[in-house]
């Protein structure tokens, strides 16, 4: 298969594009919203800062949540591609396989029973959750005959995510106080974080970046099939379990800053190759841009769809995520 | 001896299994019994014989008071719910053909509990009162369920709709329902939200004898069509050629019983609201008893699921008292493990 984009100048150069690409919606994401502000006073507010309502909103609220939406978006997108190549199933992705609703509810139990607050604990427990329900989804599809087909572990993951959705829900019931500090956090948005709680989550997201990075020429080994990657010298379990750490850090990661935020997993990697065809060296990075410019400019949609109030990212990536959904589902891209 | 009984007219057969049979009355037993105890326990306990003596119009007269009026509908409801959610559950792994397809797993309760929680949001006030009477909540509940079963149909069709496509649109759309709830909780003022996470969780609480007449036509309308889809749907575990070589048209088949698995989910979501797993499990674990012929496994699966959500009721009552846990909380908490543990065990 090759993408629309051809050579390896033409791929270079659209990266670089790509890069541009989500400056500009960086700085858009900084400047446009319920106040007021321009691209002259957001520069003001860190040369010339005045201590006006205009400058702390640029400092406490836009440049967060732009940098935020940037890794977040990044992180799901890479992590989408692992899955889809993982799992050789077009429609893999963290939300879909259960993943973050894992680590929601792992989060959710921790709020609720045992009183965490910090960012940093939000993030261990939301690694373990979304290392849980991977692995559990994953036996589940390849438990019984006919061992793992997409197909199976699309519905082992759908029955994960209701599994853990059904018990969060549970948790909630029965405590309001929770649920109103959760809600907004369960939705999944990149609303009113810290630049903090991003330093404390990124060095797991750096390092997951680089090493998913590293990985893409063994995924391209990879996706020729299992045999044949054993036979081109790959150590099949070492790399799988490599991926799938990757996918936890990743997921885990995102989630516990941002909350569960769907379909750009999903929609992210078929546009990288779409652009660039089967070649993983190119789809990680071009997924990585995607997902980042795709996360901050539905962000920003976010903020005007019930102005003034504002709607949680995850709810706008749904509802642009699910008629693409649909699309590939239609395609029909399960032969069977 | 022989190991059946056979039963055939021109437009059904029956080979019933004997065992299966007896299966089937000794489950019937257990959730006549379950219901005994379950009306008997509460604040004030009535022993299960005293019960008996009640429903008959005899015994203190306020033990017939309590039990007639307040908890006899509520464990119908409970039954009749339960029921109605593992029949559909049932119906749907026949359609699908997958044991892991559910009403709540292919958005069908997706699309009754975001309709429910608009309107439970939509129409309050800002000083929480509702603008329209609660009474109209089963009925969005219900428009929900149809309109995403319909939607579901509708996005799968591409020459015929396969098993597969279903699903998968299915799942689609569930995520995107449960965006859209999140949205309308949010928009709301957070006494409906925690109201609408009840709802969700799914709960018999202060139900009366006008739910228990709303859902009953539904599911004993439902029973006679399945009698006559049973052998239909059996045949259609053989795969589409088969089916069609049978002389079956797969395709209308297959959307009226997806109708009439819309129906029952509906009907036991708009009065039960969200009960989780019961739809997925309750199949199951009649599939253990009575083996996968639809013929046993409708009863099995409807005795089942009844049993499970009175249980879950009369646990939610009584375990935490005088807190309420909506049943929904058990059916999930103790469903969603077991039914790990079965996929794994039948390995």
């Amino acid at each position: 298969m090759n993408g629309i984009l051809q050579g390896n100048k033409i791929r270079t150069a659209a990266l670089i594009l790509g890069v541009f690409i989500s400056l500009i919606a960086m700085v858009l994401s900084v400047v446009l919203g319920y106040t007021d502000t321009s691209l002259s006073m957001a520069i003001e507010a860190y040369t010339a800062f005045n201590g006006s309502n205009e400058h702390l909103i640029i400092h406490l609220s836009r440049v967060p949540r732009a940098l935020v939406g940037m890794a977040v978006g990044i992180s799901l997108g890479i992590a989408g591609v692992l899955m889809q190549a993982l799992t050789r199933n077009p429609i893999a992705s963290p939300d879909i396989f259960g993943v973050n609703a894992g680590a929601g509810f792992f989060i959710v139990f921790g709020v609720t029973f045992l009183g965490i607050t910090s960012i940093q604990q939000f993030m261990w427990i939301g690694f373990l959750g979304a290392a849980v329900a991977s692995s559990l989804a994953y036996a589940l599809g390849s438990a019984g005959r006919g061992g793992l087909t997409p197909v199976k572990l699309t519905l082992a993951g759908a029955v994960m995510a209701a599994l853990f959705a059904s018990l969060t829900q549970g948790m909630l019931v029965t405590n309001e106080k929770a649920l109103d500090e959760v809600l907004f956090w369960l939705a999944g948005s990149v609303e009113g974080r810290k630049l903090s709680m991003l330093a404390e989550v990124m060095p797991a997201l750096l390092i997951a970046w680089i090493v998913s990075i590293l990985l893409s020429r063994q995924l391209n080994a990879f996706a020729l099939g299992e045999d044949v990657a054993v036979s081109l010298g790959q150590k099949t379990v070492i790399f799988k379990f490599a991926a799938a750490l990757m996918v936890v850090l990743l997921a885990g990661g995102s989630v516990a800053i941002a909350g569960p935020i769907s379909f750009i997993g999903i929609v992210v990697p078929h546009f990288a190759r779409y652009l660039v065809g089967s070649d993983h060296r190119w789809i990680v990075p071009f997924s990585a841009l995607t997902g980042g410019i795709m996360l901050v400019l539905a962000d920003i949609g976010a903020r005007f769809i019930i102005m003034p109030e504002e709607a949680p990212v995850g709810v706008v990536t749904a509802l642009l995520g699910t008629p693409f959904f649909i699309y590939i589902v239609r395609k029909g891209i399960f032969h069977r | 001896m022989r190991k059946y009984w056979v039963i055939q007219r021109k437009s059904f057969s029956y080979l019933i299994d004997k065992k299966t049979t007896l299966a089937i009355l000794i489950l019937a037993l257990a959730a006549f019994i379950s219901m005994l105890v379950s009306i008997g326990v509460g604040e004030l306990y009535i022993a299960p014989f005293e019960v008996l003596t009640a429903l008959f119009g005899s015994g203190l007269e306020m033990n017939q008071l309590i039990i007639t009026e307040f908890r006899l509908p509520r464990v119908l409801v409970a039954f009749i719910a339960g029921a109605s959610l593992a029949l559909s559950g049932a119906i749907l792994q026949g359609v699908i053909r997958n044991p892991l397809a559910s009403p709540d797993m292919i958005g069908i309760t997706g699309g009754a509990g975001f309709a429910a929680v608009a309107f439970l949001t939509m129409f309050s006030d800002d000083s929480n009162n509702l603008l329209l009477s609660i009474n109209y909540l089963p009925l969005f509940a219900f428009a929900g369920a149809t309109i995403v079963a319909f939607l579901i149909y509708g996005l799968a069709w591409k020459d015929g709709v396969t098993p597969i496509r279903l699903i998968l649109i299915g799942i689609g759309l569930m995520a995107l329902f449960q965006a859209l709830t999140t949205l309308m909780m949010l928009m709301g003022p957070i006494y409906r939200a925690s109201q609408a996470t009840v709802w969700l969780t799914g709960t018999v609480y202060g139900t009366s004898w006008k739910e228990v007449k709303a859902m009953l036509p539904w599911f004993l309308g439902m029973l006679p069509i399945l009698i006559f889809l049973v052998r239909r749907l059996n045949i259609q575990g053989f795969g589409d050629d088969l089916t069609t070589g049978a002389g079956i048209s797969v395709h209308r088949e297959r959307f009226m019983l997806l109708m009439v698995c819309t129906a029952l989910a509906g009907s036991a979501v708009a009065f039960a609201g969200a009960m989780g797993f019961v739809g997925l499990i309750g199949p199951h674990i009649a599939r253990r008893i009575t083996g996968s012929s639809f013929g046993g496994l409708f009863p099995a699966s409807a005795l089942i699921g009844g049993i499970m959500v009175v249980l879950a009721d009369l646990a939610g009552r009584t375990l935490f008292s005088p807190l309420e846990v909506p049943a929904g909380v058990f059916t999930a908490a103790i469903g969603a493990p077991y039914f790990i543990y079965l996929l794994f065990k039948n390995q």
